[in-house]
């Protein structure tokens, strides 16, 4: 019962970011490859949640990204991506708790892992548009604009996500 | 707990591949758009201001230049504007001699781009404010002023995804100006590529391309200005030559575009290029050109390009019909025809 509000909260945050990344940083169409704020979103909450957490909330924001329009990918293919992104950043949840820097670091990693891996499944499942020249040139990009957007996203989210549950204990 | 959802990841991937897109994965993504179609859509209406905000400051050098331009095309319009009344009954009278009414005349839903893909650069997609409920169906055309923007891929209720043409699974046949066949890709960033079909014909910088049209006008319909070669390779002998294309459209500032509800009657063949692709039969020519000479006023109606060169095209081989054509046509009410010809967009080609 005490996780409810909790819940609400991150289907909210992650719809959220969802809705911002479609609108707002996809069409701005910066050099290399675009912000992920919904990669941001999940690594904020797997950092408060642990790796548990951090697996499940990966595995349904990106069974959102990849349903939601225009997505035009396999569905399943972010959830897979993203689940393994929230269970990793989760593992450094205890380490992460006090120091930006480590949080940072793992930002970073989980915009490393998910393009990858994304990739990856690319090659796997033969998809024309991705290839490993593409994934290369898009990975500096990724890292870079997530770990920029992160300092800016990440408190906020895990701040928010901590006060959340208190709040139901209590009552 | 998290090899669980791994496998579930698994197994959705593996359904959704087996169902191509059909099913119970087809109706979420429907479903999605329906409900996030107008959430989108609101949030799209809101940050747009913000939007346009960012993409100015990264624009700031370029503005300058801008508005001169267009301080210069609205001189140039604003003198076209008062030729107009005389311009549409030369036009109107034209037409009846020429019989050729239908040219370029594409039945258009316009729609407002709200969303562009959010998959690291991967997937070029983008969400149009327009869908099933204004009569939108998948595999239709999608152009703006500039020419070919990409095709309907799903629809929802009131929103739908649009395949850009820029996206690696993009492939669309067209004509060069010798009539020769070709099918052109996307490549996400890197330009687009050209690849001919017949090892004997040969394309050049500059060469402007048009779409082949596909069966039934579905998904491509003929005519739509796709882009123009910047580079071709030189084949041996029996190779197919291939080149790159730079796209009349400018994906990064996507806005307004249009979806094609109703397809010319006829082929217009080149008549939408900028620089206009002399492809009118003969007896067109023969009119044409006694027109022209007796109507002075009549060449410089809808092309910003200086009139003396109008003259001198269509003294050689007249093409007076097409330029002027989808500027002044009646417009029914619900749809808007298109003015994709005089579109003053400079095309960088290599040759002068």
């Amino acid at each position: 019962m005490a996780e409810i509000p909790r819940a609400v909260l991150i289907v909210v945050l992650v719809l959220m970011a969802c809705v911002v990344d479609a609108v707002v940083f996809d069409p701005l169409n910066l050099p290399g490859a675009p912000p992920n704020l919904l990669l941001l979103v999940v690594a904020a909450l797997a950092l408060v949640l642990g790796p548990v957490g951090g697996a499940v909330t990966g595995f349904f924001a990106g069974l959102a990204a990849d349903v939601l329009p225009p997505a035009d990918h396999l569905i399943g293919r972010y959830a897979l991506v993203f689940c393994l992104a929230g269970y990793l950043v989760g593992l450094l949840h205890y380490e992460a708790r006090d120091s930006v820097v480590l949080a940072l670091v793992a930002v970073a990693a989980a915009a490393a892992v998910a393009t990858l891996l994304y990739g990856a499944l690319g090659g796997v499942l033969s998809d024309g548009r991705v290839g490993a020249q593409t994934v290369v040139r898009s990975l500096p990009f990724s890292i870079a604009y997530d770990v920029l957007l992160a300092p800016f996203v990440v408190p906020w989210v895990m701040s928010l996500a901590r006060r959340a549950e208190p709040k139901v204990t209590r009552k | 707990m998290l090899v669980l959802l791994l496998l579930t990841a698994f197994t959705l991937i593996t359904l959704d591949y087996r169902a191509q897109g059909g099913g119970v994965f087809g109706a979420a993504r429907r479903t999605a758009s329906s409900i996030f179609g107008p959430v989108e859509r609101l949030a799209a209406d809101v940050v747009r201001p913000v939007r346009h905000g960012i993409q100015a400051v990264g624009s700031i050098g370029s503005n300058h230049k801008k508005v001169n331009d267009l301080q210069r095309q609205i001189s140039a319009l604003q003198q076209q504007a008062r030729q107009q009344p005389f311009d549409a009954q030369r036009v109107k009278e034209l037409d009846q001699l020429l019989h050729v009414s239908a040219v370029g005349q594409y039945k258009l839903l316009p729609a407002q781009v709200i969303a562009v893909s959010a998959t690291d650069g991967f997937e070029w997609t983008a969400t149009i404010d327009a869908g099933a409920k204004d009569g939108l169906k998948p595999n239709m055309t999608v152009l703006n002023g500039d020419g070919l923007v990409g095709r309907m891929k799903t629809v929802g209720s009131s929103t739908s995804t649009v395949l850009l043409a820029i996206d690696p699974q993009f492939n669309v046949g067209v004509r060069l100006p010798s009539g020769q066949m070709g099918v052109v890709s996307g490549h996400g960033r890197a330009p687009m590529t050209l690849l001919l079909l017949d090892p004997v014909a040969r394309v050049k910088a500059g060469d402007g391309l048009v779409t082949q049209g596909s069966q039934n006008q579905t998904p491509f319909v003929w005519g739509v200005p796709v882009g123009s070669v910047t580079s071709a390779t030189v084949p041996l002998s029996g190779d197919v030559q291939s080149g790159s294309v730079k796209p009349y459209v400018d994906f990064s500032s996507l806005d307004l575009v249009g979806v094609v509800v109703e397809p010319p009657r006829t082929d217009p063949r080149g008549a939408l290029l900028q620089p206009p692709v002399p492809t009118v039969t003969a007896t067109a020519t023969a009119t044409a050109t006694a027109t022209v000479t007796v109507a002075p006023t009549f060449s410089a109606s809808s092309s910003v390009s200086p009139s003396g060169t109008a003259r001198t095209s269509s003294s050689r081989t007249p093409t007076a019909k097409p330029t002027v054509k989808p500027t002044v046509s009646p417009t029914p009410k619900p749809t808007i025809t298109p003015s994709t010809s005089p579109s003053p967009t400079p095309t960088t080609s290599g040759s002068p």
